[in-house]
């Protein structure tokens, strides 16, 4: 008690100085004059009576000394005044203090940001209890989807998990009496609450005794936020019932608010049983093994004591069994464990942050290598100070105190700076949609970790250049300097900071390079050919089972909404895909292709899996797919004709050959319908941008009729104005139909999503990067100068050139932006080879990368060479010389 | 003969509290000049060091002090005791003592006591 008592006096005094300094002169003073006063009564002179109670009183400093260590606590003290010097220090030189708070705030803001992101997709489990021991499964190559009945067999036959539950997206219009709008949800399995442990916010979750075969659980689970967003928080929607796709459904309970789905990166408005799913998605997709499509993930707590191993080993055990079991319809796809909540994008998001996460260390350690430079040209110049600090008798870890406060006070001003930046900037990107009408959502939340994540490299940065000084600080030997001035070692000290500089320097010119790369690669991306032509085209998408469609109706009604739009004015040629076009929201599923004549249709036989599209007649002219060879589909290609097909040149030449001997020649595909191939269409991309060539077969859309379609229009009238007269063409013909209408650029956007947001990334980090240089080169290039301004004025008035000066001036700097660059460059080059497989087309053996890399280079070294260019020019000689 | 700091500000500080406790509040001249008569050459050279002592036992709670006037009417800082130093003073007392017994006894122990 005692003691904490006196700490916190203590701590309050080390801030509070003056007064108590005022209290202890003052009972000093009434100490002596009370004792001379006694001595004076005992018969001594005034004077001597004053110098006999100050002996008595004893040494004045010493016990002054000791007061104050009483007083306060010495250390709190000491940095209140390191503090209160390095504050009037750094106000005395603003530009010095500006440059290195922008350039740690942007690196450390950099930094915050990319663990922010980091921490919302990676570190951070999914919002559920006991998070750490669940588990995705992933089947086959990288990705979760399989079948419903392949995902029943997992669930039973796997002995590692308590449980397994499984999901799928449905898309759906929602109905709550009058009118109809797109919701997005999860088809999920009966347990699925179970396996997570959630209980619900209101009502009840369905549970698996609720699923009772096919559409035998007409149940809805809201979503908090959807709750709140479309039925404001009424508590009175339990048991009442809506339409999803005409289907009637009964909410029968509310989600918990922090609960939003089992994706990170997702949030959806409700949560349905997967038995009642084809009723919206119009499909049988629960009774096919073969449709991989019915589950888009499934997921489990692994027992006590099951090691991710185990699992893995014993999932694989199951997919033997099964691809025994059902040799025709079982893929060769092994089961694998996937992290939760991210599924199969785990890999590729977890590559990409890595790689982001390396550039902003490297931003870090750039920007420590330039202010590490700075403050050791700063320390030097200063070296007179420290010289004559350590003549009065300072110590020299006192000094190096005090240069250390001056580091970590800049490091921390610029940590905040850059901190609040950050979290304004993840703010933002937290309340972003980067796609209308899809449910993603960056679930970013800045919190206590990410102030400390930055707190922590603001310290350690600051420490980090802040002992760049200190060799420089322990050699100095107070009497050499304070005899000569400060310039007689000069020489070999600027090369440890020359050194910084350097690596500084390559480090910028990586980035640069990469950045560049990354442009060039985006630009190229978006010039490339995808095999359509995606200008003066726009996509109308329909599902038609959200108007209650199905069957015969599907064709029938399909047909006439081509017709309805084709005879709008300025449509040139119209087209229908089914699902989506190529690209479109990576969709693309693969169909079984063997050779005539196969015996077996096993998996062990597939000849070729190529993408398959179910395109009606007008398609490829609409989409401005060339035709190579033969014809494209005709309306007579129905169900009733013989099966044809349209394959792309990669499948043409890969399965017959050549282009030409691919007409008239047959293969069978999966379900063993015989297939005559009638013509070939130019290659393109079809999941995504940086795919090798693929193979693709389309097939005539109306022969498998599908509710969920797209139109694509291609008309050079004004999109916004068509996309107004087909939804009006679209409402004549049926009212209940939603109808999603955006050009195909847009659409692109999704399937350029990665390699943009890797683009901007890196284009952030090269600008970054070239600021950093900037500051580098002309702290040293104005450091020299300065140093040397005596030595221009003796040259210029010896009768040196202006050329000669500006090449004494600055021939350094430009030797060390030159070696720099040339490295960087060879690393960057080095470095995209990573970068190649995000963004579509880097590389970065392009002459036009080098020469701009070059080019920004050289321009970065002159535009800080700049002003401590001028100043050296601008010496008067007579003017300098005077001076000292 | 100079007593080590620790010792000496501890005996210090525990004459300070018992000096107050029988003459009541005093300042800092005041304690000094006390404490000089009673023990003697501990306080007649660095009268000083009582300052920081009484700094501490305030911070600490055992006293108490306040601006009053001097006998030549002059501001001086006047020192009492408090509740707490009291009973501070009572326990270090008692400590004292008994360790004054022990040592006392200790020392006039013989030769066939100790066997």
């Amino acid at each position: 008690m005692t003691a904490a008592r006196r700490f916190l006096i203590r701590l309050f005094n080390s801030a509070a100085r003056r007064v108590q300094d005022e209290r202890l002169r003052e009972e000093i003073a009434e100490h002596i004059a009370l004792q001379t006063a006694e001595n004076v009564r005992s018969g001594l002179s005034p004077a001597e009576a004053r110098r006999q109670a100050l002996l008595k009183f004893g040494g004045l400093e010493a016990m002054k000394e000791d007061y104050r260590a009483e007083r306060s606590l010495l250390i709190i003290e000491n940095l209140m005044r390191d503090l209160r010097f390095a504050i009037r220090m750094l106000c005395k030189s603003p530009g010095f203090t500006a440059v290195a708070v922008v350039t740690l705030a942007m690196a450390i803001g950099a930094n915050a940001i990319v663990f922010g992101v980091m921490d919302a997709l990676i570190l951070r489990p999914l919002n559920v209890p006991n998070a750490e021991s669940l588990y995705g499964t992933e089947y086959g190559v990288d990705t979760g989807f399989q079948s419903y009945l392949n995902y029943i067999d997992l669930r039973d036959r796997n002995h590692s998990f308590d449980d397994l539950a499984a999901f799928s997206m449905a898309f759906v219009g929602f109905d709550s009496g009058g009118n109809s709008t797109s919701a997005s949800g999860y088809a999920a399995s009966g347990n699925y609450f179970d396996v997570l442990g959630l209980h619900p916010h209101l009502g009840r979750f369905f549970h698996a005794s609720d699923e009772h075969g096919r559409n035998s659980a007409p149940y809805l689970v809201l979503s908090y936020s959807y709750w709140h967003s479309r039925f404001q928080d009424d508590p009175s929607v339990l048991g009442r019932v809506v339409r999803l796709d005409k289907h009637p459904f009964t909410i029968i309970g509310v989600a918990p608010p922090d609960f939003r789905g089992t994706l990170v990166f997702v949030s959806v408005d409700f949560f349905m049983p997967i038995v009642n799913e084809e009723l919206v998605n119009g499909e049988h997709l629960l009774d096919a093994r073969g449709n991989t499509r019915a589950i888009f993930e499934t997921f489990g707590h692994l027992k006590p004591g099951v090691t991710p191993a185990q699992a893995v080993a014993d999932l694989r055990a199951v997919g033997t069994y099964l691809e025994k079991t059902y040799p025709t319809e079982f893929g060769q796809a092994n089961y694998s464990l996937a992290h939760a909540g991210l599924t199969s994008f785990g890999r590729a998001v977890r590559a990409f942050m890595t790689g982001l996460i390396l550039l902003t260390g490297l931003i870090l350690l750039a920007a420590c290598a330039n202010l590490g430079s700075l403050f050791g040209a700063r320390a030097a110049d200063r070296s007179r100070e420290m010289a004559l600090r350590l003549a009065l008798g300072a110590s020299r870890a006192r000094i190096l105190r005090q240069l250390l406060t001056e580091a970590v006070l800049i490091s921390l001003i610029g940590g905040v700076v850059g901190l609040l930046g950050s979290v304004t900037l993840l703010q933002r990107m937290s309340m972003w949609q980067p796609f209308p009408g899809a449910p993603i959502h960056l679930p970013i939340n800045p919190d206590a970790r990410i102030y400390a994540v930055a707190l922590i490299l603001a310290f350690v940065t600051g420490f980090l250049f802040g002992m760049v000084p200190v060799r420089q600080v322990l050699k100095t030997d107070p009497y050499e300097i304070v005899k000569s001035g400060s310039l007689s070692k000069i020489g070999r000290r600027i090369a440890v900071r020359d050194l910084l500089l350097g690596v500084q320097i390559t480090i910028c010119a990586v980035l640069v390079t990469s950045s560049m790369v990354a442009v060039r690669g985006l630009l190229r991306s978006l010039h490339g050919n995808f095999g359509f032509e995606t200008r003066n085209a726009l996509l109308v998408s329909t599902n038609l089972a959200m108007a209650g469609y199905s069957g015969e109706g599907l064709p029938t009604m399909q047909k006439r909404m081509l017709d309805e739009i084709a005879s709008i004015p300025g449509v040139e040629k119209v087209g229908l895909v089914n699902n989506y076009p190529p690209l479109i929201y990576a969709a693309g599923s693969r169909v079984n292709v063997f050779y005539e004549g196969t015996k077996e249709l096993r998996p062990s036989n597939v000849a070729f899996a190529p993408y398959r599209y179910d395109v009606s007649p007008g398609y490829f002219d609409a989409a401005g797919t060339s035709l190579l060879a033969g014809r494209a589909f005709s309306w007579h290609d129905d169900q009733d004709a013989p099966a044809v097909a349209v394959v792309n040149r990669d499948l043409a030449g890969k399965m017959f050959g050549s282009v030409p001997n691919a007409i008239g020649r047959h293969f069978t595909l999966q379900d063993a319908t015989r297939v005559e191939v009638v013509g070939v269409v130019e290659n393109g991309k079809y999941l995504s941008l940086t795919e090798d060539q693929q193979p693709a077969v389309f097939l005539p859309a109306f022969r498998s009729p599908a509710s969920l379609s797209d139109v694509v229009v291609r008309s050079p009238r004004d999109p916004q104005q068509l996309a107004a007269s087909i939804r009006s063409k679209l409402r004549e013909l049926d009212a209940g139909l939603p109808v999603d209408v955006s050009t195909w650029n847009t659409m692109l956007d999704v399937a350029l999503f990665a390699s943009r947001v890797a683009t901007v990334a890196l284009g952030v980090m090269g600008a970054i990067g070239a600021m950093l240089s900037i500051t580098g080169i002309f702290g040293l290039a104005a450091y020299s100068v300065s140093k040397r301004l005596k030595e221009f004025g003796i040259r210029v008035a010896l009768g040196a050139q202006r050329k000669e000066v500006l090449k004494a001036a600055l021939a350094r700097s430009f030797r060390l932006l030159a070696c720099g660059s040339a490295a960087g460059l060879l690393f960057g080059i080095l470095a995209s080879r990573v970068l190649a497989f995000i963004v579509y087309a880097a590389t970065p053996r392009d002459p036009l990368v080098m020469l701009s890399v070059v080019l920004v280079m050289s321009l970065l070294g002159l535009v800080a060479t700049w002003i401590p260019a001028q100043r050296a020019l601008s010496v008067h000689p007579a003017m300098l010389l005077r001076e000292e | 003969m100079k007593l080590k700091i620790g010792v000496q500000q501890g005996t210090l500080a525990l004459m300070v509290l018992k000096t107050l406790d029988v003459l009541g509040p005093l300042h800092g001249y005041g304690i000094a000049r006390r404490i000089e008569q009673i023990s003697g050459d501990l306080l007649a050279v660095n009268q000083g060091t009582l300052y920081p002592v009484l700094l501490r036992l305030e911070q600490e709670g055992a006293i108490a002090s306040e601006w009053g006037s001097s006998e030549n009417n002059r501001r001086a800082r006047f020192y009492r005791l408090t509740r707490q130093g009291q009973r501070r003073l009572q326990v270090e007392t008692q400590g004292w003592e008994q360790t004054a017994t022990i040592i006392r006894r200790f020392f006039s122990a013989k030769t066939e006591d100790l066997s």
